[in-house]
């Protein structure tokens, strides 16, 4: 076998290997994004409950929690942001991760003082990277979040909310997270958690216009929001957890999908090359052979005479 | 027929259980509460306890409830929590290790889980 011939078969082999594996990973990301979007599925109803517990206090009595009220003059704010902990999947965490930098520098612009918290090991990684300051950050769990997760991000941030701001504490929280809008479209985008707006929150819950009963608050207004407030903050960071596992599996699953694909165009192509190189050296031998004997032919025919 | 409530127990993750019940008992930070058909809109925190369902059809549906709260409006209740198990989906040699290992560790919102779970599942 010629040696170009020997190479393009060699790097043929790799590109199958290589297809082998990416179509491996496109399966297995294509099985995840259903189970992730069962599980956004399956949060649903503890959320919306919640969601119109939260409006029925907040709008049923006119309690002030640290929770819901908006600071004067808002000195720090806090951003969480949502990537994931493995790459190869596209553009997913540069996006999130851009959004986030869009995020900051309209807050530093408007004076405020930005502390960053991270999920997700390719975020940190960015930020270590540019000698960033991280408040705080989470990895190991970005592809199947669980309650307790959300529970352990949320707790030192609704910490730093009720901190006082002098003494080191957040006037809000900003979340940065992608949000999964169908098996095609995912979405980075970023939303205030905190302070929250009684009136969106009302809005979401009852968009109808519906009117909420008059509860009767046990053991009392005060006590049921400030019980409330931290568990609606933690489902909603377990939603974006969700719903950013789940685009983070479609991404991967379209990003490893067009890797398959490539492969096989590049397959194509060298199987065409390399026909044409066997093609080539059979074409050489024949002619070599019929010079060879022509030239035989020729010296034989030159001496009988 | 009686008047019936409409139960959503809903866990963090999952919808626990849900159906028609003529009474459900659960434990407030200020107290146990039973709730009939009819009851005043009501929101209240909920103690780590057991809840008890009387369903429709007689029979009795035990819940170890963590960390939720209680709203009921218009016949409808629903019990939300961040971690809620049915009675006989404890596994009890489980929840007698983890008091156990509580126990050892002086941990005393996981024991006291860890016996919630346990008084659960005696009761069904």
């Amino acid at each position: 076998m010629g040696a170009q011939l020997r190479v393009y078969k060699r790097r043929i082999r790799s590109v199958t290997a290589t297809k082998k594996i990416t179509k491996a990973m496109e399966m297995i990301a294509a099985s995840r994004v259903v189970k992730a979007q069962r599980k956004v599925a399956a949060s649903t109803p503890y959320a919306t409950e919640l969601t119109r517990a939260v409006t029925a206090v907040g709008t049923g009595s006119n309690t002030k929690h640290p929770l819901t009220t908006q600071a004067e003059t808002v000195t720090r704010s806090a951003v969480l942001l949502l990537t994931s902990d493995r790459g190869l999947a596209g553009a997913f965490n540069s996006n999130a991760i851009k959004a986030a930098e869009q995020l900051t520098e309209r807050l530093e612009r408007e004076g405020k003082e930005v502390d960053v918290y991270i999920v997700g090991r390719r975020g940190v990684a960015h930020y270590n990277f540019r000698e960033r300051k991280i408040a705080e950050s989470w990895s190991g769990f970005t592809d199947e979040p669980t309650y307790a997760d959300a529970k352990k991000v949320a707790a030192p941030l609704i910490e730093a909310i009720e901190t006082e701001t002098a003494e080191g504490g957040v006037d809000e929280l900003h979340i940065v997270y992608t949000e999964f809008v169908s098996m095609m479209t995912q979405q980075a985008l970023d939303a205030r958690l905190l302070p929250l707006s009684l009136e969106e929150v009302a809005q979401e819950a009852a968009p109808k216009g519906e009117i909420l009963p008059l509860y009767d608050f046990e053991p009392s207004a005060e006590d049921v929001l400030d019980a409330l407030l931290p568990r609606y903050v933690e489902s909603r960071i377990y939603n974006a957890l969700l719903q950013s596992a789940a685009s983070k599996h479609a991404a991967t699953r379209r990003a490893m999908k067009s890797a398959t694909d490539n492969a096989g165009e590049l397959i194509e192509t060298l199987s065409r090359l390399a026909n044409a190189a066997r093609q080539a050296e059979i074409t050489q031998e024949i002619s070599e052979i019929v010079g060879g004997s022509a030239a035989l032919a020729d010296a034989t025919a030159g001496s009988d005479r | 027929m009686a008047a019936e409530l409409h139960v959503a127990l809903v866990a963090a993750d999952r919808e626990v259980w849900s159906g028609q019940a003529t009474l459900v008992v659960a434990r407030t930070t200020s107290g146990d509460i039973g709730v009939m058909p009819g009851h005043q809109p009501l929101l209240g925190v909920l103690e780590s306890g057991p809840v008890t369902i009387r369903t429709s059809e007689g029979g009795t549906v035990i819940a170890a409830v963590h960390g939720g709260f209680i709203s009921f409006a218009d016949d409808k209740l629903s019990l939300l929590a961040e971690i809620a198990e049915l009675s006989d989906e404890i596994d009890v040699q489980r929840a007698e290790r983890a008091l156990e290992r509580a126990k050892g560790d002086d941990d005393a919102s996981a024991e006291r889980r860890a016996e919630v779970r346990l008084r659960a599942a005696t009761a069904r």
